[in-house]
C-alpha cells in the first residue's frame, strides 16, 4: 500500500501551510478581511445567493466551498477512498449542522476564521477560539459517556455523487448567470452589491485554489476540531500540527501582504462582544465535536462519499437562512435580535442530543 | 484468543476511542481493530504506536482492514 505522505506529521505541516498562505492571498485578491476562507460565512453566502435569505449584503456563490467537495472528490477517487455510506443519524447532523452555522454566526466565523482572524491580527478571536476549546471540551464530555450517531452503511455509488453534484449545479449556475456589474441579481442568482458579499477574490482562482485544499484537506485528513478534540480527548497532537501550521503561515503572510493590524476594535466584519464571541463558538465547538468533524472536514466527507456529512453540510446552509430570516446573526454592530435566544436553544438542543444519543455498539 | 473490535461504519474518533478502551482493559496483551476507511487504519495504527502497542499484522480486503496490535 502507497504511503500517504500527506497524513503523515509532516505532510499535515505542509498542508496547514499550504491552507494558511492561500488563504490569506485570497484576501487579497478580494476575500473580505480576515475572510480569506471561512466555511460558515461562506455557506451563509450560498444562501443568499440562492434566495434562502435576503440580506443583501451576503449574498454570493462562493467558489471556495464548491472547490472543497469536488477536490476531496478527486483524492478520494484517486485514491481509491471514495466510500459512499449513509445511515449514521443524519436528521440529527442536520439540526447540529443548523446549530453549529448559528453559533458560528454569533461569534462572525467558523474554526478556520477564527484560526484566520488571529493570523491577521484581531484578538477577538482569542475568546472565539477559547470558546471553541470550550465546546469541543463539553463534546469531549458527551463522547467519554457513549454518546455516538452509530455506524454508517455502504450505499450507492450515485448516493454519494449527490453532494458533489448539488456543488457542480451551483458553479453551472454561475456560469449561466454570471455577475453582471452594478445588478443585485443575474437570472436566478442574488450578487450583493455592498458588503462581504460584493468582496470576492476571481471566480476562477477561488474555485482552483479551493479545489487544491480539497485535494490536500482529503489526503490529510485536516481537520480544525478534530485538532482540539485529539488533544483533549487523547492528548494527541497530530491534527493540531496542521491547525497550529494554518495560523503560523497564514499570520506571516498576512505580515508580507500588509494585512496584519493588531486589537480588539475596527477589525474586519467582526465585534468585540466578549462573551458572545466566546459562546457562539462554544456552541459551534460543541456541534461539529457531536457531529465528528469541522465544517471544512464535513464538506471533505462529504466529496468521500459521506452523505451523513452531506446533509450536516445542508444543515449549515438552512442554519445560514435561518439565522438571517430570524435576526440571529450578529454584525460589526453587535448582536442579532434573536441572537442570544438563539445561543440558550442551541446549547439545549446539542445538550439533549449529546444526553440522548447512546446507540449501543456491540464492541 | 485476542479479542476483536469492530469499528466499521464508524468515523472518528470512535474507531480510536475503542481501540484505547481495549488496550486500557487488558486484552491478554493482543488486538485486532477492525476498520473499514484509510483515516480510520492510519488513526489506529498512531493512537496504538503511541500508547507503546506496536502493529504486528495488517490484512487489506476489499471491504476491510484487520489491523493486529500486541503490547510493547
Amino acid at each position: 500500500m502507497a504511503k500517504n505522505f500527506f497524513s503523515t506529521r509532516v505532510g499535515i505541516i505542509f498542508v496547514g501551510a499550504v491552507i494558511g498562505i492561500l488563504a490569506a492571498v485570497l484576501q487579497k485578491l478580494g476575500n473580505p478581511g480576515n475572510m480569506g476562507i471561512c466555511v460558515a460565512c461562506f455557506e451563509r453566502d450560498i444562501a443568499g445567493a440562492i434566495g434562502l435569505h435576503r440580506a443583501d449584503v451576503v449574498q454570493y456563490i462562493r467558489p471556495e466551498i464548491i472547490g472543497f467537495v469536488l477536490g476531496s472528490l478527486v483524492a478520494a477517487y484517486s485514491f481509491k477512498e471514495f466510500k459512499p455510506r449513509c445511515g449514521s443519524a443524519p436528521m440529527v447532523r442536520f439540526v447540529l449542522g443548523v446549530f453549529a452555522m448559528i453559533g458560528a454566526l454569533v461569534f462572525l466565523g467558523c474554526p478556520w476564521r477564527a484560526v484566520l482572524r488571529l493570523a491577521g491580527g484581531d484578538l477577538n478571536a482569542v475568546l472565539g477560539l477559547l470558546g471553541l476549546g470550550f465546546g469541543v471540551w463539553v463534546g469531549v464530555m458527551f463522547l467519554k459517556n457513549g454518546y455516538n450517531l452509530g455506524r454508517s452503511q455502504a450505499t450507492h455509488t450515485s448516493a454519494g455523487w449527490m453532494l458533489p453534484l448539488v456543488m457542480l449545479g451551483l458553479l453551472s449556475l454561475m456560469f449561466i448567470y454570471p455577475q453582471v456589474p452594478g445588478e443585485d441579481k443575474s437570472g436566478v442568482l442574488f450578487y450583493s452589491l455592498n458588503g462581504p458579499g460584493a468582496m470576492h477574490a476571481p471566480l476562477l482562482i477561488s474555485l482552483v485554489v479551493g479545489l487544491g485544499i480539497g485535494f490536500l484537506a482529503q489526503r490529510s485528513r485536516f481537520c480544525t476540531m478534530g485538532a482540539l478534540r485529539d488533544l483533549i480527548l487523547f492528548g494527541q497532537t497530530h491534527l493540531l500540527s496542521g491547525f497550529l501550521s494554518l495560523l503560523i503561515f497564514a499570520c506571516v503572510a498576512n505580515i508580507v501582504l500588509g494585512q496584519f493590524h493588531p486589537g480588539f476594535t475596527g477589525q474586519p466584519v467582526a465585534h468585540d462582544l466578549h462573551v458572545w464571541n466566546f459562546l457562539g463558538m462554544a456552541l459551534a465547538g460543541l456541534a461539529f465535536a457531536l457531529a465528528g468533524g469541522c465544517p471544512g472536514r464535513q464538506l471533505f466527507l462529504a466529496g468521500e462519499g459521506d452523505t451523513d456529512a452531506s446533509v450536516f453540510v445542508l444543515g449549515m446552509i438552512a442554519g445560514a437562512a435561518f439565522a438571517h430570516n430570524f435576526g440571529l446573526a450578529s454584525s460589526p454592530k453587535g448582536l442579532g435580535p434573536h441572537g442570544i435566544a438563539a445561543v440558550i436553544v442551541g446549547f439545549a438542543v446539542c445538550l439533549f442530543i449529546g444526553f440522548a444519543m447512546k446507540k449501543k455498539i456491540a464492541a | 484468543m485476542s479479542k476483536i473490535v469492530d469499528a466499521r461504519g464508524l468515523s472518528c474518533p470512535q474507531p480510536v476511542l475503542m481501540t484505547l478502551d481495549a488496550i486500557k482493559s487488558g486484552s491478554d496483551g493482543e488486538l485486532e481493530v477492525i476498520v473499514d476507511n484509510m483515516a480510520s487504519r492510519e488513526n489506529v495504527v498512531r493512537a496504538a504506536e503511541s500508547h507503546d502497542w506496536s502493529v504486528f499484522e495488517i490484512k487489506d480486503n476489499d471491504d476491510k482492514t484487520q489491523i493486529f496490535i500486541r503490547k510493547g
